[in-house]
């Protein structure tokens, strides 16, 4: 284990999370460990409420009042670190600018010149299957267009780490078959190290070399379970044996948790009756 | 498989909103015509649209129309760019502090509803019987809407599009300059809009009130002489330099934020 975690390029130790609310701390995300590898593509899965947007606020830090440590290749990182890109689950495109402006934001940062971050863009833009939009708006695009700008946008920057959370979680079932095929070819061929976060099993069976199941309230790991399918994987990996046992296992593991958490919530609810 | 052209039936909607504007506005004048011909409105208190059009062009060979135009629209646009420029200026402060946003709100919103206009004496004493006056009324008059407008804006920008700023490690001044000031633009424009309309009511009202400039006095003038088609006439002046800049504005825009 220690020589996984030192040729980690990310490391996560012992993060806890706790939110004052007026009923009291409410603890998120409690005590979580996991190591990345670099070039690996790792799934955090887990039932709504469970903590996964605070674990990816946490990790691209954005959220610094937690407890624990989160490494970048050793380095202890206590603020958005330039080598996580993040790509957040809301729509995040900017409407002022043209799809070419949006995916060249990240260089015009850094001082590129005109042309030159024109060009890198258009590569971008390409990888994600939106060539010939460069100089639409936002407004003039489908919702899963949008996605894949924002997608080009984070890879523009060349993140070691790329942080995504729920990104097709808004989508229509076959826009999302479709961009999780392009985000698995992306993966590929950059060998991006990636950490997914989503709620969607098949999903995550088909793109991660390992998930991570959490835990409902407090958001702990429940399992790290290693995905042992060949690459590439199309869609007929959907049908094989092997695909079935992985989905059915963690499906297992997360319909306990699912359904602590409606529990929890229809409780909630109950409560919120009687005192009312 | 071509789909079939859906033509609408009614040629009006067909050619679009500005022919559904000019008619609708023609069938109101033709309403009004009609009525106050027939002595249903007394033709003392509203003259018959007719007689307001002879009127536009007797004021415009007899009134030196253009300059006391040029002369409104011009304090108009003075009072617009110091609205925009010093406005958005304080609505960017106010905004940024907290405490002064929590002192000062509240009474931003309560000089939006305050008659600044009855307050031309006290901005004669300070600046004269000259367009100065005139300009300053207007301007503090268009203030409220501006500010206000412009910390609404930057206090409703989404909060993942600052995150993506975070996230890429923008300095302060870089996220107000590529995330918060564009996001609230939209927003900001609705309140110079607004501010100037502010500025021209109050403009030609004290123009009216100090017998003084452009379009106002003019009206002054011609009501006192119970000219009405002619005070009608230079109304229709006032609206004109409303539409003039709505329309620069619209132009200015569309060029700086082409689609939403
Ligand atoms: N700023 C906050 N203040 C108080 N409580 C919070 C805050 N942010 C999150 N929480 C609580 O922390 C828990 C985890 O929230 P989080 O958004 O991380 O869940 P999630 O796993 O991302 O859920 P989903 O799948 O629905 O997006 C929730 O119970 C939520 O109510
Ligand atoms: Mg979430």
């Amino acid at each position: 284990m220690a020589a996984a975690s030192d040729s980690a390029i990310l490391t996560v130790d012992g993060v806890t999370v706790r939110f004052p609310t007026p009923e009291g701390a409410i603890t998120a995300v409690e005590d979580v460990s996991f190591a990345v590898a670099p070039g690996e593509f790792l799934s955090i899965i887990g039932p709504s409420g469970c903590g996964k947007s605070t674990l990816f606020n946490v990790i691209g830090g954005l959220l610094t009042t937690h407890q624990g440590t989160v490494r970048v290749a050793g380095e202890i990182i206590s603020g958005p670190h330039q080598s996580i890109g993040m790509v957040f689950q809301e729509e995040s495109t900017f409407p002022w600018r043209t799809v070419g402006d949006n995916v060249a934001f990240p260089l015009e940062l850094v001082g590129m010149p005109k042309r030159k971050r024109i060009e890198r863009a258009r590569r971008f833009i390409a990888m994600v299957g939106l060539a010939g939009f460069e100089n639409r708006y936002p407004g003039e695009l489908s919702g899963g267009m949008r996605q894949r700008v924002s997608l080009a946008r984070t890879l523009a920057s060349e993140p070691k780490i790329l942080l995504m959370d729920e990104p097709f979680a808004a989508l229509d079932e076959q826009t999302r078959l479709l961009l999780g095929d392009k985000v698995l070819q992306i993966q590929q061929q950059l060998q991006q190290t990636t950490l997914l976060i989503t709620h969607n099993i098949t999903e995550a069976v088909q793109m991660s070399d390992r998930i991570l199941v959490m835990t409902y309230r407090p958001g702990r790991v429940k399992r790290i379970v290693d995905i042992d399918l060949p690459r590439p994987r199309d869609s007929e990996i959907l049908g094989s044996e092997a695909f079935g046992r992985y989905v059915a296992q963690i499906w297992n593991d997360l319909r306990e948790e699912a359904s602590r958490g409606m529990k929890d919530e229809e409780s909630h609810a109950r409560d919120h009756e009687a005192s009312a | 498989m071509s789909k079939p052209v859906v033509r609408h039936r009614f040629p009006l909607v067909r050619l679009g909103p500005t022919a559904t504007g000019i008619v609708t506005v023609g069938l109101g004048l033709a309403a009004a015509e009609i009525t106050i011909r027939a002595d249903w409105i007394n033709r003392f208190i509203v003259p018959p649209p007719s007689e307001v059009a002879v009127g536009i062009a007797r004021i415009v060979l007899e009134e030196h129309i253009g300059r006391r135009f040029l002369l409104t629209a011009g304090e108009c646009l003075v009072a617009g760019l110091m609205i925009a420029v010093l406005g958005v200026a304080a609505g960017v402060l106010i905004h940024r502090f907290r405490l002064l946003r929590r002192a000062t709100e509240t009474w931003v919103a309560a000089w939006a509803a305050a008659p600044v206009v009855l307050a031309y004496p006290l901005f004669m004493v300070i600046f004269g019987r000259n367009a100065w006056t005139i300009i300053m009324i207007g301007f503090v008059a268009a203030l409220p809407p501006v500010i206000l407008k412009t910390i609404e804006g930057l206090s409703t920008t989404r909060k993942v599009l600052v995150d993506v700023g975070r996230s890429f490690n923008l300095t302060g001044a870089q996220q107000f300059r590529k995330i918060l000031f564009p996001a609230a633009l939209p927003t900001i424009f609705v309140g110079v809009r607004l501010g100037l309309i502010f500025a021209l009511i109050n403009i030609v009202g004290v123009e009216f009130l100090i017998n003084s400039g452009g379009l106002g006095q003019l009206i002054n003038d011609l009501a006192e002489r119970y000219d009405l088609a002619g005070t009608y006439a230079a109304i229709f002046f006032v609206v004109l330099v409303s539409v003039a800049f709505f329309v620069i504005l619209e132009r200015i825009e569309r060029w700086l934020r082409p689609i939403d």
